[in-house]
């Protein structure tokens, strides 16, 4: 998705003069070198790399379903075609074993590979040339000790012209500004950090920043959310839909556990992010947070009131005794659906992160679009591979399109102020038709084919 | 204290005798001594020659099996079918030396008003004690019924023989069992001697014979206790206070009562269940009367962190297991030392604890899934005042249930909850939150161990300290049920007892069987329990294998051993040393490379140190990355004495196999101050199918004429220890705490 | 409420409440037995049916959602007299310990065969995973649907059409 809008924008290139574009375009070759003993590296520095991996979810992309960590492999869509993650372990044939740390930084500075090709901007280095020389020698240390694993990922299925890469520098022209972090001395050191690293290696923007037509990321409209994969990434700047305000304290809860109890658990393509994190060291977590918080800034009087509303409301159902259940006469079809299939763990009584999350609290109802919340009621929470987590079941053999719109419309207007959706049933339909593919994330991150149907076709 | 070494069980004295073996059975009290797993029995005094099996208990050879007049054969067994397949074992026994076919055999089984009182069905002893007792009966029979018709011809006996149900004689001509047995006295007592079929003119037994329950299991037919439909019959949910000694203070349960369906809210004391016409009426009104319940604050649960260290500061009682040799003043060239811990587990039954009860004419029978209908009849009895006679317990499936898991307290529930609805078949099911909060949990446990060599690689001393619970407190007396310790006239929890037996209890398999000249075991047994527990499958034999399997590993290392060759160095006993080399053997045991993660691990137990022998070795596969391990594949050799069902004993072993790498992998119950927090399978993660190893194999020693040997449990112990020998081949790193969790393993495992 | 559902090829009007999860007018209404209490809330599988060729989870699915449609059970797979494919090879390969998870696991299984009899191991493992069985006894399962496999292969060649 990312890259969708980004080869959109080469076309127009094409007009320029070739000659003298390639010669701009044209990057050197940087030599192979013999694989370096991992012995050879500082235990140290690769401990420091392994934390920048994860920071910066490497693991997310390099690594295929059930395939080894680091491999390659993973198949992006596009409407233009799919782009292939590639082996980054330190494999001399198949991954990156002949690189240079030279090659290597370089990489991550310019996009550029060690034969010198441009790289597709699905590799973010519009964010990781920011990453210090420093840090690039760590992950260098941390990828090149890594198991290496011969493997390649089958070719990109990406049609005339848009696999031609030299192109990219034309992108690259528009589009990228090269260059390590600079620190603004005015700010705090923590809060610097959090710049450094949300911006830069932990790429958030590539998922959370709105992307032009040209398919870069629009800088005016900064962390403002965007969609990924046909998940929503919500805006983490001032516009964030959360019914209870972020602060650093519960950013870095929920960024360190994956949950948080006032806003709920964290899944799609945000779950092998807070996976990751949680073994980060805590402070950089916090960094993180303090610098998104900052972001959204002081939450408005107005949205102070609503998170207010929205507890009262989630402590009024928890405490109530339950009542002999609404039976589902009068309030039609979504409510009973609700009542009867939602309500039994949302009902806020059991704790987080194993209960459900009350919806008064949901980002997902009081976000800008239904698509989470049909993802998740399509396709549930599997449980994570044998560690605790928590867990949703499907009902894509359940519900069929009438019922989740009706299910969704009164959510939404029973759990949000805001006012109701207007694509609703577009999207039902195209999720349940499969127009709209949906991966669905353990909350350990890894991944699995949807269940229930889809997972037939499991090869 | 008893110290013991191991003995080899008494062998039966074999006599040749015209083409049949007599067999004399001088089994000393070893099989009543098995029954240690229940708390406050002392073994009984030492008898005279002991009868075979449970027929010590019960010697009526018709109390076992009766033949009615038109020759239809029924086996009563005080054993329970747990998904074991015991069932199928038994007629197979029965069949054999009866001279039936197995089809026309009909098995009744633990009902305190049909069969022999059996104690537990527990321990893996099943075949030894009722499988024994029944062949025995069976041998008797036929020897009875053949003489009925020598009596009647008028010929010798050693001129007839059984056949399918009749007795032939040489010319051709039969007679029937019915017609014989209604001439013979078939109340008897049996006699020490039996003369059994040699095992080479085995028609039925050794061979695999398909399990008798599973054609119901796979059509949707009721066997199960849950499935129980009577006539009138109401359903009942209880509700439990939020923690341990919580007493109900105050409750209004005028809206419960008006909820549609309800027929009663029962509260006695602080028990507290409600009753009502259909099930999902009866779980919307527990919902409702949770919610209006109010409780007081109860006992707060220990403090989560650092619970399992802290075992060692509880006060304990020390119970010498076994001392031998010196103490002290040993040369030693390496020592070996290490800690090893196992956190509280469940048995987590699929299928929550489920009983059906009536009270009706002053006599309450209850149909519960216990796995010892007598002991649990004596709890109930106690608990609601009334001679044992008027309570019947029958033994139906449940789920499950690997040990005592919530089982009996289902079925005190039921009976507690039909006396209020007199004449009303009442069936109560468990919640899956209340099967994990309220089943009594295997117990967390500690253990240290101090281990030497010689100069010449061989083991001279063993120190090993172990910090327990009781690992048993099944009912018998009615204050080890939930349901009697909440009535307004509390039955307390009767005290945890040391006792140290043969074949042991938190101390199970405490002892290596390994020749080591200097050995010191201690049980520091903790009398208090801070989580309620009791047996779950194998006992202390799940970490005391692990830690001395895992030490044994380490020890060879430490000599530059193979761990196969170094076990087998260490070991006399010829059938422990065949199992090893056949698992050895069948997987292929070698000291090649394996490709970077992978790892082989081995693993040698004799369950008890008096039941079957395994070996098991396997290869696991470890993400560097994650330190997510996945057992590949397995392969296990079993000795379980003479084979009756190769089939079962292979279902059962493979079954071992995948829990116990569940348990060792994923499990640990969570808990808080204020309460349990792991209540369903979301905070309790147990294996599933993406993590079953490709292959598991069990291969069986062949051991005609030897006694059967308990065989349920014996994977138990040996699969932690090899799952953790073969992480430490894959990475170098040596796990001590069970679960082996993903994040346990990395954090081992480093960058 | 009344509801019209059909199970195993039988249209039942049911009387009750609509949010009654199917599980409870499945055992409780019709006295089957196939479908097994496990959790309650859709995490262990032991619930499983059919509806409309799809793997639902019984004990979380009100039966409001099911007017119209086709719920299969274990008992729709055959008989003990005349057992289906699937049980046939849960037989076979002696696939149960306790058996409680087991009409589960043959009714997923079930869907996945349905749609492609000759799935092979991986794919059954994979399509297997939301259900749980605490015996341990996954291995003679993942053998037994395969050899269910075959046996409706077998059948739909010789003309007899699988369940
Ligand atoms: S009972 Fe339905 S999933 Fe467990
Ligand atoms: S066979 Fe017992 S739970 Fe699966």
């Amino acid at each position: 998705m990312r890259v969708a809008r980004i080869l959109a924008g080469l076309a127009g290139l094409l007009l320029l003069g070739v000659g003298a574009f390639v010669a701009y375009a044209w990057r050197s070759e940087i030599g192979r070198v013999d694989p370096p003993a991992p012995s050879g590296f500082d235990p140290a520095l690769v401990a420091r790399g392994s934390e920048l991996a994860a920071i910066g979810n490497c693991n997310v992309c390099h690594t295929a379903p059930e395939g080894e960590p680091f491999a390659g492999g993973l198949g992006i869509p596009t409407p233009f075609g799919t782009i292939f993650s590639t082996n980054i372990t330190p494999d001399p044939e198949t991954g990156i074993g002949r690189w240079s740390e030279e090659a290597f930084i370089r990489s991550m500075r310019e996009g550029v590979d060690r034969e010198g090709r441009h790289l597709y901007p699905a590799f973010p280095y519009d964010h990781f040339t920011l990453v210090t020389d420093e840090d690039n020698r760590a992950l260098y240390a941390f990828l090149m000790t890594r198991k290496a694993v011969a493997a390649t990922p089958p070719e990109n299925q990406l049609p005339f012209p848009y696999n031609m890469r030299l192109l990219l520098a034309g992108w690259k022209a528009l589009y990228f500004r090269e260059g390590a972090f600079q620190p603004d001395a005015g700010r705090p050191a923590e809060w610097n950090r959090g710049r450094y690293l949300v911006e830069g290696i932990s790429h958030c923007g590539a998922c959370h920043t709105p992307r032009n037509r040209f398919g870069a990321e629009d800088r005016e409209r900064h962390l403002a959310g965007a969609e990924v994969e046909n998940w929503t990434a919500y805006a983490i700047n001032a516009d964030s839909p959360a019914p209870i305000p972020w602060n650093a304290e519960s950013l870095t809860h929920y960024l360190r556990h994956g949950w948080h109890e006032h806003h709920g658990v964290s899944r799609g393509p945000m779950a092998p992010v807070t996976a990751n994190l949680g073994s980060v060291p805590e402070a950089d977590a916090r960094a993180i947070a303090a610098y998104v918080a900052d972001l959204m800034g002081g939450p408005s009087q107005e949205r102070r009131a609503r998170g207010e509303t929205a507890l009262a409301a989630v402590r009024r159902e928890s405490e109530a005794p339950l009542t002999a259940q609404a039976s589902a006469t009068g309030n039609g079809i979504g409510a009973t659906i609700y009542a009867s299939a939602c309500e039994g763990c949302h009902s806020g009584r059991r704790p987080l992160p194993f209960g459900g999350l009350n919806l008064h609290l949901s980002t997902a109802v009081n976000g800008p679009n239904p698509q989470n919340i049909i993802n998740v009621v399509l396709f549930g929470l599997p449980a994570a591979k044998g560690e605790p987590s928590a867990m949703m079941p499907a009902y894509r053999s359940l519900l069929n399109e009438e019922q989740l719109v009706a299910l969704l419309d009164y959510m939404r207007e029973r759990f949000s102020d805001r006012p109701a959706w207007t694509d609703t049933r577009e999207r039902v339909a195209a999720t349940l038709h499969g127009e709209r593919r949906i991966t669905v994330y353990r909350m350990d991150g890894t991944t699995q084919a949807p269940p229930e149907s889809s997972m037939r076709t499991t090869p | 204290m008893t110290s013991h070494d191991v003995k080899n069980p008494t062998r039966r004295g074999v006599l040749a005798a015209g083409g049949s073996l007599v067999v004399s059975f001088s089994l000393l009290s070893r099989a009543f001594g098995q029954e240690g797993e229940v708390q406050g029995t002392a073994p009984p005094a030492q008898p005279k020659p002991k009868l075979p099996g449970s027929l010590s208990g019960e010697p009526f050879l018709d109390a076992w099996i009766k033949i009615d007049a038109k020759g239809e054969v029924s086996v009563f067994t005080g054993k329970a079918e747990l998904g074991q397949g015991v069932k199928t074992a038994i007629i197979q026994v029965a069949a054999e030396e009866l001279e039936v076919d197995p089809g026309a055999i009909r098995l009744i089984t633990a009902d305190t008003d049909r069969t022999p009182d059996e104690g537990y069905t527990a321990g893996s002893q099943s075949m030894q004690n009722s499988g024994t007792a029944i062949r025995h009966a069976a041998a008797q029979m036929r020897e009875i019924l053949i003489a009925q018709a020598a009596a009647q011809w008028q010929v010798p006996p050693d001129q007839l023989r059984a056949e399918n149900g009749t007795v032939v004689k040489r010319d051709g001509q039969t007679l029937d069992y019915g017609t014989l047995a209604s001439a013979a006295n078939l109340h008897v007592e049996a006699t020490p001697q039996s003369r059994l079929k040699p095992t080479g003119s085995f028609k039925v037994m050794g061979q695999p014979m398909r399990r008798v329950d599973i054609p119901a299991k796979v059509t949707g037919t009721p066997i199960y206790v849950q499935d129980i439909r009577l006539p009138g019959m109401v359903h009942a949910r209880v509700v439990r206070p939020p923690r341990p000694g919580a007493t109900l203070t105050a409750l209004d349960a005028a809206a419960v009562e008006r909820l549609p369906g309800v027929i009663a809210v029962v509260r006695n004391g602080s028990f507290l269940a409600v009753v009502a016409e259909r099930e999902f009426q009866a779980i919307r009104a527990m919902l409702l009367l949770e919610s209006v319940a109010q409780w007081s604050e109860g006992r707060k649960l220990p403090k989560p962190e650092n619970f399992i260290q802290s075992l060692k500061t509880l006060p304990s009682q020390d119970g010498v297991v076994s001392e031998k040799g010196q103490a002290t003043g040993i040369p030693a060239a390496k020592t070996f030392e290490a800690t090893f811990t196992r956190p509280y587990q469940i048995h987590g039954s699929i299928g929550p604890s489920c009983a059906v009860a009536l009270f009706e004419n002053g006599t309450t029978t209850v149909w519960s899934h216990t796995q010892g209908v007598y002991p649990d009849r004596s709890a109930i009895s106690e608990m609601l005042g009334v001679p044992p006679e008027q309570v019947r317990v029958i033994h139906v499936e449940g789920s499950g249930c690997y040990g005592h898991n919530g089982a009996d307290d289902a079925a005190a529930d039921a009976a507690l909850i039909a006396q209020a609805v007199p004449g009303r078949p009442v069936r109560l099911q468990w919640m899956r939150e209340q099967e994990h909060a309220w089943e009594p949990y295997g117990p967390a446990m500690l253990t240290e161990v101090r281990a030497s060599l010689d100069e010449a690689g061989r083991i001279v001393s063993w120190n090993y300290d172990l910090w327990s619970n009781t690992h048993t407190t099944r009912p018998g007396p009615a204050g080890s049920l939930v349901a009697a310790n909440s009535l307004p006239t509390p039955f307390q929890p009767p005290a945890a007892k040391l006792s140290i037996t043969p074949s042991g209890n938190g101390d199970r398999n405490a002892v290596p069987l390994y020749a080591i000249p200097n050995m010191r075991v201690i049980w520091h047994f903790l009398p208090e329990m801070p989580l309620r527990v009791s047996a779950l499958r194998a006992l202390g034999a799940y970490v005391n294998v692990f830690a001395i399997e895992s030490t044994m590993d380490e020890l060879a290392v430490m000599a530059g051993v193979d761990p196969v060759e170094f076990r087998l160095r260490h070991m006399e006993d010829p059938r422990g040393r065949a199992v090893i080399e056949a698992a050895a053997e069948g997987f292929g045991w070698s000291r090649d490379p394996l490709p970077e993660g992978r790892g082989r691990g081995f693993a040698f137990a004799r369950y008890k140190n008096l039941a079957a022998y395994l070996a098991m070795a396997l290869e696991i596969e470890v993400e560097r990355e994650t330190g997510r391990s996945r057992v590949v594949r397995v392969v296990a050799a079993i000795d379980s004495g003479e084979v009756v069902n190769p089939d079962g004993i292979r279902n059962q072993t493979e079954g071992g196999i995948i829990q116990a790498a569940s348990w060792t992998l994923y499990e640990a119950v969570t808990f808080d101050e204020s309460g349990i927090t792991s209540v369903d399978w979301s905070s309790y993660p147990i294996m599933r199918f993406g993590a079953v190893p490709e292959s598991v194999e069990v291969r069986i020693m062949d051991r005609p004429g030897e006694p059967f040997l308990g065989t349920g449990e014996a994977a138990q112990g040996p699969t932690p220890a090899a799952i953790g020998n073969a992480i430490r081949h894959a990475t170098g790193k040596r796990l001590y705490d069970i679960p082996f969790r993903a994040e346990r393993v990395k954090a081992a495992i480093g960058v | 409420m009344t509801v019209t559902l059909s199970v195993n090829g039988t249209t039942h009007r049911i009387d009750a409440d609509p949010e009654t999860p199917l599980l409870y007018v499945l055992r409780d209404n019709l006295e089957l037995n196939g479908a097994k209490f496990g959790c309650g809330i859709g995490q262990c599988g032991s619930c499983t049916v059919m509806v409309d060729g799809e793997a639902v989870l019984s004990c979380i699915t009100p039966v409001l959602l099911l007017e119209g449609r086709k719920v299969t059970t274990v008992e729709g797979l055959g008989t003990l007299e005349k057992p289906g494919p699937m049980q046939q090879a849960f037989i076979e390969e002696q696939a149960a310990q306790c058996g409680y998870c087991i009409p589960g696991m043959m009714m997923r299984a079930q869907v996945l065969l349905q749609a492609d009899p000759a799935a092979g191991e991986a794919a059954i493992r994979a399509h297997l995973e939301p259900n749980l069985c605490r015996c341990g006894t996954h291995v003679r399962i993942v053998k037994a649907v395969m050899r269910a496999g075959e046996l409706i292969r077998q059948n739909s060649q010789s003309g007899g059409g699988a369940t």
